[in-house]
């Protein structure tokens, strides 16, 4: 498969007043033309912070690249200039993002901020344009597109205004869409038709998708692969199935289990006990180990290495190295590795 | 559990009374909450569930119906000391752990608020105890007392917004999305808290919510909202392997599941509130179809619901 974006080693930290917020700690990915990757965690682990700094939307003025490269189209994003960017973002590389309620511009009728990319990035009249953004609007399913083009974003509700801001995000036909949490602010009726809708577009302009969020059923709907970020690190990438039915790292294990199932018994909820770490003073060793039960000493001291379960399955965690002891994961982990073949706890096809 | 502890008969909360733009958040809708269950209220937001707490609990003057605690009714003019009586017996946990902490108050002073309004601690001494306590009931130590909120993680709130609402010793909390803005790991601890609170003390729950996992997940029955109208109201087992209303199952459809091979099969179902076609006049009303499990339907939906669960 064709790669289109190369994360490598990519370091960033914020300057304070506290001192050097250290938000990403060596990342490094690969994303694929047409896939969907899905990046998990939660909030102070780095995702968003990852996926702005593609885009370039960190400010200069305390945001700080320490080493890496992101490799867009034979270009390192993180060496050019704001001028050059400008041409990238909103053409190669669009954004959703997570409320459709500030995204807008309030005192623009949408027609306008729909064809302003267009205007931007193709040489093309404001009549074209326009057809262009009604086509567009008629693709995300907005009713009578004409009529709406002249409403501001008041108007419309928050479902609609997300497909709005899609239609956006898609007027230049992006290779690149990042989608930061683009259904959390919306009914589950609402978010169900929104992904099903996302998912019909990647089909129709074949475009690649990093897809931000902390709602693990979300991920299961929309990924063909899946990061797990903790600490300003990516812990565990995998397709969707390797991460859901064969996953491997502590972490990985106690998202998986702090949520429950709608056919779970009323048995007590797993709680990953603790805070996420303070990146001001990033932990030594691996930054999960304070709060996992299956953190060994070795935890403490140094920071794991990227272990591969398969071609396509990583993860960091000195658990899978040969000297380190087999640990049993949580029962509902081993539940879910019953179903994968190739796990240790596989038993036949279910299906 | 066949105590009732709350019943609500029939409330309306109608705001811009009169008015053209006059909106039905809440109409007509009847339910009772019993001693020490949990009793989830769910819908979409807009469906008037936030608002049906907030009128049990008497932030808003309901427009109609009423609202009965262990009997006597909450709304309606009341002397001061029978205010206070109600406000102990009843409390709120808030949604946004940020936004419902004063900013400018120590944590100490947030959780002390109800038990100064009500009296009751004797002196400064058995005041600060009361509060340390509290502190280490949700899970927090007597350190965090002299701290500011904006010192404290979100799940560390949502903690101070418990330990608020259990100083005043009530009976009955109503909790508004109290885990919407926090990340899953924390939100079990939370709910993991609240359980193990409701089993200790032997509280009575609203859980307001629109995450309908974690909901199944702590609630006894549950209740299905749809534009100021209740659809549906089972036991959480009853209403997610068996749910009758056309609304709750397109809810239903539309959660999407920890489980790759789940979601690629999943049906969403979407809901016409017209598939109904009502006769004018129709008499539709929430109708018990198997013990316990109640939906709005009418007469002739009733039959066939009925026929229809016979055959299970």
């Amino acid at each position: 498969m064709e790669k289109i974006l190369q994360v490598k080693d990519l370091e960033l930290s914020f300057n304070t007043f506290g001192g050097e917020v250290k938000a990403i700690r060596g990342v490094n990915f690969d994303l694929y033309k047409g896939e969907t990757l899905a990046i998990v965690g939660e909030s102070g682990s780095g995702k968003s912070v990852t996926t702005k700094s593609i885009m370039r939307l960190l400010p200069e003025s305390s945001a700080e690249f320490k080493s890496g490269e992101i490799l867009f189209d034979g270009r390192d994003l993180t060496k050019l200039s704001d001028k050059e960017m400008q041409k990238i973002r909103g053409k190669d590389i669009s954004m959703i993002f997570q409320d459709p309620m500030t995204s807008l511009n309030p005192t623009m009728p949408i027609g306008r901020q729909i064809t302003e990319p267009l205007l931007k990035h193709q040489k093309i009249s404001k009549s074209e344009a326009r057809k262009v953004a009604i086509d567009l609007l008629r693709l995300v399913g907005m009713p009578k597109p004409e009529l709406r083009m002249k409403q501001y974003p008041h108007q419309f509700s928050g479902g609609q205004r997300q497909r709005i801001v899609i239609a956006i995000s898609l007027a230049c036909n992006p290779q690149i869409l990042i989608a930061d949490e683009p259904t959390t602010a919306l009914d589950v009726t609402i978010q169900a038709q929104i992904l099903e809708l996302m998912k019909d577009l990647q089909k129709k302009i074949d475009t690649s998708i990093i897809f931000i969020t902390h709602d693990l059923g979300v991920v299961a709907n929309v990924a063909d692969r899946v990061a797990v970020m903790y600490g300003g690190k990516i812990v565990e990438i995998g397709t969707v199935d390797e991460i859901f039915y064969n996953p491997q790292h502590p972490y990985t294990w106690g998202l998986l289990s702090s949520m429950p199932s709608l056919d779970s018994e009323d048995a007590k909820l797993y709680a990953i006990p603790g805070t996420p770490p303070d990146l001001l003073e990033p932990p030594k060793g691996d930054a999960f180990a304070l709060r996992s039960e299956y953190a060994m000493k070795i935890d403490m001291e140094m920071d794991p290495p990227f272990f591969e379960i398969s071609d396509t399955h990583k993860a960091a965690t000195w658990l899978l190295h040969p000297d380190a002891p087999q640990v049993e994961p949580p029962v509902s982990v081993i539940e879910r590795m019953k179903k994968f073949p190739g796990s240790r706890y596989y038993e036949g096809s279910a299906n | 559990m066949a105590e009732k502890l709350l019943e609500i008969k029939n409330l309306k909360q109608h705001f811009n009374v009169g008015k053209a733009n006059e909106v039905k958040a809440v109409d007509g809708i009847s339910f009772d909450i019993y001693k020490g269950e949990t009793l989830g209220l769910v819908g979409e937001s807009g469906c008037g569930k936030s608002t049906t707490g907030r009128s049990i609990i008497r932030l808003y003057d309901a427009t109609d119906g009423e609202v009965l605690y262990e009997g006597e009714s909450v709304h309606g003019k009341k002397s001061k000391p029978e205010l206070k009586k109600f406000n102990r017996k009843m409390q709120m946990i808030f949604q946004d752990p940020y936004a419902s902490l004063n900013q400018r108050m120590k944590v100490m002073d947030i959780i002390a608020e109800g038990i100064d309004i009500h009296g009751l601690a004797k002196n400064a001494k058995e005041r600060e105890k009361m509060v340390f306590d509290l502190l280490e009931t949700v899970g927090l130590n007597k350190e965090h007392a002299n701290r500011y909120p904006h010192e404290f993680s979100g799940g560390q709130r949502q903690r101070l917004g418990i330990a608020r609402a259990l100083a005043v010793d009530p009976d009955f909390i109503i909790a508004d999305e109290p885990i919407s803005a926090l990340d899953v790991s924390i939100q079990a601890q939370v709910v993991n808290l609240l359980k193990e609170l409701q089993e200790e003390k032997g509280l009575t729950y609203l859980f307001i919510a629109h995450d309908l996992s974690m909901v199944k997940y702590i609630s006894d029955r549950i209740a299905v909202m749809y534009f100021g109208k209740m659809v549906e109201l089972a036991p959480s087992e009853a209403l997610y392997n068996n749910p009758m209303h056309p609304y709750t199952q397109s809810l239903l459809s539309a959660i999407p599941l920890p489980d790759p091979n789940y979601e690629r099969n999943r049906v969403r179902k979407s809901y016409d509130p017209t598939s109904h076609n009502y006769a004018e006049g129709e008499d539709v009303r929430m109708r018990e179809v198997t013990p316990g499990h109640f939906v709005d339907c009418s007469e002739r939906e009733y039959e066939a619901l009925k026929a229809g669960s016979l055959k299970v």
